[in-house]
């Protein structure tokens, strides 16, 4: 099991972005890098609250919504999850957001 | 296609206004020579109003906001708004002669996470500059401020318009830019007054300068295909829309009134009258621009360049029509290459010979995928796909 399936991820402030027909487009000012996100990478990252964990939001958000298995799911979730971290558009937190 | 373009390419197709400039004030504290607005202040929408049109942009899909003027900094509300697009996830960039940023606005600046702050410097030597911007001590306190800028991490464009005084400052400038560890970009093109007045176009520096900033490389890129002579039109050229204004972007002044680019005084609305996205998508004014193809340009359509020139539907505008040419693109398009332009030989008189004759320059062309042309909208952004 990978492990970052069960933090916390949360979207970074500071971005700017918009969602167009179901695609998130996210600009990270401090380092003018443009991300398109497809549909389930969107419904995760709009998900990233900082109170559910990966694993939740695949559980929740994209099995009911995308034809794919679970352990799939949480693979690539956790592949997308680092590499938006190493982006700095997204934090992976062992603990959830306050509130 | 890079990913910003393919982003404006699905906001043309979608239309949805994509990019949008607002002039929070034309109130400044600089008099350039150069300048196209009046200066007073009549009735600037208030914090409250730009709230509201801020929120109508965001749902109507506007994701790049530019802040602009007049000098932003003289409305002591400017970080409220800049809060409140923040909160709103726009990607920010704010024009300024940036004399009121002192360490506490870059603090603040950085804080917010704007993308980009566009200085303009007229030249590295304070005389020069300074007789531009009528401010005497303009150029050390402006550059003081970017380096108070550039010390928190911000991103800074310096930003040098070029006319006959400043002709030959841009290398300065560019080293000056270097230096500070700023994006450098240059516009060798002065436009007429909003209210009409074409007076100022007498600051447009002349044909040799403009050949000397042409064949710079740092500048332009790619020399051998920045000047090669224009390709073959096709249909794919001529179905091709002029530029992003009024089909992915959009301009509103300090009063509210929308027009398809600050360039392009073409009256579509007003959001004290009608919300933002019913001007948008409603107006006669974006209807019969966004309709507009090459093919539809009388004169352009004949014209060899027509599927890599510059060409400003607005400064065509401003010269009598938005379906004609525009006199200061059709020179940099013939100053590049050193093939004539339609609307150039149309001008002399030549109204059949235009076709033939950039026709047999261009037949000896090499041929060459469109491109985008000096001078063009930059963007620092960087094409990343994570998944």
């Amino acid at each position: 099991m990978d492990p970052v399936t069960e933090y916390y991820p949360r979207r970074a402030p500071n971005l700017a972005a918009r969602v167009f027909r179901g695609e998130a487009i996210i600009m990270n000012p401090a380092d003018s890098t443009l991300f398109n996100l497809n549909e389930t990478a969107t419904a995760i990252w709009l998900a990233a609250d900082g109170k559910s964990t990966l694993r939740d939001i695949v559980e929740r958000d994209i099995l009911p919504a995308f034809d794919v298995h679970l352990e799939d799911a949480l693979r690539d979730a956790g592949e997308f999850a680092r590499s938006l971290a190493e982006h700095s558009i997204l934090t992976l937190q062992a603990e959830p957001e306050a509130g | 296609m890079g990913l910003l373009e393919s982003l404006n390419r699905r906001a043309m197709d979608m239309a949805i206004p994509l990019s949008v400039h607002i002039d929070l004030t034309w109130r400044c504290n600089e008099r350039c020579i150069h300048c196209y607005l009046d200066h007073d202040d009549a009735a600037e929408l208030s914090l409250a109003e730009l709230r509201d049109l801020l929120d109508q942009m965001a749902d109507a899909g506007t994701m790049f906001l530019t802040l602009s003027g007049g000098e932003i900094f003289l409305r002591k509300d400017l970080f409220a708004i800049v809060e409140h697009a923040r909160l709103r996830g726009f990607d920010i960039k704010l024009k300024t002669n940036a004399l009121l940023i002192g360490e506490k606005e870059a603090a603040r600046i950085a804080e917010l996470g704007v993308h980009q702050v566009q200085i303009s410097v007229y030249s590295h030597v304070p005389q020069v500059h300074d007789a531009i911007t009528k401010v005497p001590g303009s150029l050390e306190k402006t550059l003081r401020a970017v380096g108070l800028l550039r010390a928190r991490g911000v991103h800074v464009v310096i930003a040098c318009v070029l006319m006959k005084p400043n002709k030959g400052a841009f290398e300065g400038v560019q080293t000056m830019a270097r230096e500070a560890g700023a994006e450098f970009t240059i516009d060798p093109t002065i436009t007429p007054h909003l209210n009409g007045d074409r007076s100022i176009l007498d600051l447009n520096i002349g044909r040799e300068d403009l050949r000397k900033i042409f064949e710079t490389e740092s500048l332009v890129g790619d020399l051998a295909a920045f000047t090669a002579p224009p390709g073959p039109v096709d249909d794919d050229v001529l179905d091709g829309t002029p530029c992003s204004a009024g089909h992915s972007s959009s301009y509103i002044s300090p009063h509210g009134d929308v027009y398809p680019c600050v360039q392009f005084p073409l009256a579509c609305g007003n959001v004290r009258q009608n919300r933002f996205l019913d001007i948008w998508q409603g107006s006669a004014g974006f209807t019969e621009v966004r309709a507009i193809r090459a093919r539809d340009l009388p004169v352009c359509s004949t014209c060899g360049h027509v599927g890599s020139c510059s060409r400003c539907p607005g400064l065509a505008y401003m010269e009598g029509s938005m379906y004609g040419p525009s006199s200061a693109d059709c020179e940099k398009s013939f100053v590049r290459t050193g093939v004539a332009s339609a609307g150039m030989l149309q001008r002399a008189g030549g109204h059949a010979a235009s076709g033939p004759l950039v026709q047999i320059a261009g037949a000896n062309a090499t041929p060459s995928p469109a491109r985008s042309v000096f001078p063009t909208r930059r963007s620092g952004a960087r094409a990343s796909l994570p998944n």
